[in-house]
């Protein structure tokens, strides 16, 4: 059997209810069962916990010493760290600073902690990105509109193996008042992956 | 395997195209395939290493071409046409919890450790990056033990290995046109690490 015939010449669409058929046939998946993880995936599973986890970081110190000590145990503490990304040996939290910003990709696939993120965005699993973020990360990041100083050290996180990492970003400035409900709708996905700054919003 | 997937360094792929608000999964047939390939892989099909192979196995041209899900619905194929005709020769269930393993001996490398990776193009799956191949770092983190993807990729067994993050000056890496003031950390397993001074 050649390449060509495992994979034949339809549309994804089709080849993926033949690949679902036979992974049916042969008892390995249900189909009410797949449906339901789309379903959880695209409603449940998202970024929203990793800004939550961010919000409880800035405001209470306890909680952000044992987030950057360990993160799964931390984000458990939250009701989260469920079996989402079930086979992960450790989730690492990297503070962003005044002096150090932090970066995180997958040169090799496109690991990524879909514990606290959901499931990555499109651009973060492009051949561009992969192949830039390790080689030019300060060019990168200002093409993106993050521009930094020469004398902030970047540290760029390459996931090669089943440590999965997220940054913790700063927190922005005159947000003290706020409270964890109003800090966590502050926090996007693309801090959390390091290529961006937040900032204060309205 | 030294493979299209392995693209850190890479020239020739412009610019990232960070859209905001894209759909999770644009076509209803890559939200399918996301889930199939989480319950057959639960349900034995392949570990997460050999999935990771079959993906890296894909004609070059096949792999930049079909997109993400796109190869992991390749890779799915691949492995109903290796693994499920006649007699299914499935993995253990129990491989498909955390890669976390308890091993009878001590890490070799301790945090501060100078280290050089080692020089080896190997045909199957590996998890040392191209770019930092046959180069010194500084030992960052000592992990547990885990699955060793070198060899549970291709049927050898999980053979667990201590897991360090290493840590690589830009400049070991890129040489003179290295950006400045910045390193780069890379998560590897033992085998692929030697002392160095």
């Amino acid at each position: 059997m050649t390449a060509d015939h495992r994979h034949g010449s339809d549309s994804p669409a089709t080849r993926t209810e033949a690949i679902e058929a036979l992974l049916v046939g042969k008892g390995l998946v249900k189909s009410a069962a797949v449906d339901a993880l789309v379903e959880r995936y695209e409603q449940d599973v998202g970024p929203l916990r990793g800004a939550r986890v961010v919000a409880q970081a800035w405001t209470d110190p306890a909680f952000r010493a044992r987030l950057l000590e360990d993160g799964m145990p931390a984000i458990r503490e939250l009701g989260f760290g469920d079996n989402t990304d079930a086979h992960v040996a450790r989730l690492v939290v990297k503070e962003n600073t005044d002096s150090v910003h932090n970066l995180v990709v997958c040169t090799l696939c496109s690991c990524y902690p879909w514990a606290v993120l959901g499931l990555p965005p499109a651009w973060y699993k492009s051949p561009a990105y992969r192949s830039r973020a390790v080689r030019e990360p300060r060019r990168l990041l200002a093409e993106l509109g993050l521009d930094l100083s020469p004398d902030v050290e970047v540290r760029v996180w390459d996931s090669s193996a089943e440590v999965r990492y997220m940054v913790l970003p700063q927190r922005p400035e005159g947000t003290d008042g706020l409270g964890v409900e109003e800090l966590t709708g502050l926090v996007t996905r693309d801090s959390m992956i390091g290529v961006e700054r937040l900032q204060r919003t309205g | 395997m030294n493979g299209i997937h392995d693209m850190g360094g890479m020239h020739g792929f412009g610019a990232v195209d960070r859209r905001p608000d894209e759909a999770l999964f644009p076509e209803a047939w890559q939200g399918r395939v996301c889930a199939l390939a989480g319950y057959a892989m639960g349900a034995g099909l392949a570990n997460i290493d050999a999935f990771r192979h079959a993906i890296e196995r894909m004609p070059p041209d096949r792999y930049l071409s079909d997109g993400y899900y796109g190869r992991w619905l390749y890779a799915l194929e691949t492995l109903a046409a290796e693994r499920l005709d006649g007699d299914a020769a499935v993995e253990r269930p129990d491989q498909v919890g955390s890669v976390v393993r308890e091993i009878d001996r001590g890490p070799r490398f301790a945090a501060g450790d100078a280290v050089r990776t080692w020089n080896r193009h190997p045909q199957g799956h590996t998890r040392l990056p191209a770019y930092a191949r046959d180069r010194r770092g500084v030992i960052a983190e000592v992990h547990p033990a885990c699955v060793y993807p070198d060899t549970n990729a291709d049927g050898r067994g999980e053979s667990p290995e201590y897991l360090y993050t290493v840590s690589f000056d830009s400049r070991e890496l890129w040489g003179e046109e290295a950006e400045a003031a910045t390193t780069v950390y890379i998560d590897l397993f033992e085998p692929y690490l030697e002392a160095t001074e």
